[in-house]
């Protein structure tokens, strides 16, 4: 199976690969996983006083479309609100990545993750 | 296709593995395609299908993944290819940080130690985890049934991490 140019270019050059502090009161944490392939998939935001991602991070253990998704939505919800981030979906990334139907599964794990650091998020604030 | 009905046994996850491998030998032996050889060209064409139905069960029915999987299957619940995410933090956390030692384990001054701490957790907690799987399919009960599913997903983490472990102890032996 090939994979697209966009997955080829975020899996070698992965964008903002790290860890923020997980008890910083901005930062907010979505640990999700993929029992079929044994992915594990941890993204975090810093949400700053007005609600806006300031910046995000990932750490990836999995295949390459696993790590261009989760690589793709840290650039995405940069500059976002909550709510527009909570709006990003898996066939928006599937679409970015021209995912084959095989993969569908990576980029719905990207979708969680975010959605999963929001409600973090969102639990951390009492709302 | 129910696959312990295929090979006589109980549809049960405790399986005398002796008796599904001579049960195995008995039924290849019975349709293997040799054996029909002179039949019709249908006789022919079933004993082919019968002998990779038999293949698949005991390939499923060995494992003890597949094993709990088929077994919930048959129950009506099905997991083998879903696709939902799996969310339970805390364990999600540990799996990363076994990950993450594994990772580092080239930095590392004493890489067989690392691997033999790896090794000893995965070890203990696949047992564990088995064990429960064990008396939750035992149990019967649709709610037994679900915690038996999301025990089989947690048993698959660790079983892709074995087998990264395996792959980097390759590595650091060529």
């Amino acid at each position: 199976m090939a994979y697209s140019n966009k997955v080829i270019d975020h899996y070698e050059n992965p964008r903002n690969v790290g860890s923020f502090d997980k008890d910083d009161a901005s930062v907010a944490t979505g640990m999700v996983g993929a029992p079929a392939c044994g992915d594990v998939m941890k993204l975090q935001i810093k949400v700053n006083a007005e609600g806006i991602i300031e910046d995000a991070k990932f750490k990836t253990y999995g295949c390459g479309s696993a790590i261009a998704s989760s690589s793709l939505v840290t650039e995405w919800v940069k500059g976002k609100s909550l709510a527009e981030a909570q709006q990003i979906s898996n066939t928006d990334i599937a679409q970015e990545l021209a995912l084959p139907p095989v993969k569908i599964h990576c980029s719905i794990l990207a979708e969680d993750a975010i959605k999963a650091a929001i409600a973090d998020y969102k639990q951390k604030h009492g709302g | 296709m129910n696959y312990f009905q295929l090979f006589n046994l109980p549809a049960q996850f405790d399986l005398d593995l002796t008796e599904l491998g001579s049960r195995y030998l008995q039924l290849q032996r019975r349709f293997h395609p040799d054996q029909h050889s002179a039949g019709s060209e249908r006789d022919r064409l079933l004993a082919v299908q019968q002998t990779a139905n038999i293949n698949d069960a005991y390939h499923s029915l060995k494992q003890p993944l597949l094993r709990a999987e088929h077994l919930l299957a048959l129950r009506g619940l099905k997991i083998s290819h879903e696709q939902r995410s799996f969310n339970d933090p805390q364990f999600l956390m540990q799996q990363m940080e076994l990950r993450e030692q594994l990772a580092d384990i080239a930095q590392s001054d004493d890489a067989d130690a690392v691997i033999d701490s790896i090794e000893r957790q995965l070890q203990q907690q696949k047992k564990q985890l088995l064990q429960q799987l064990a008396t939750a399919l035992d149990a019967g009960s649709a709610e037994q049934d679900q915690l038996a599913a999301d025990l089989i997903r947690k048993l698959k983490f660790f079983f892709k991490l074995q087998q990264e472990l395996e792959l980097t102890e390759q590595q650091l032996q060529d």
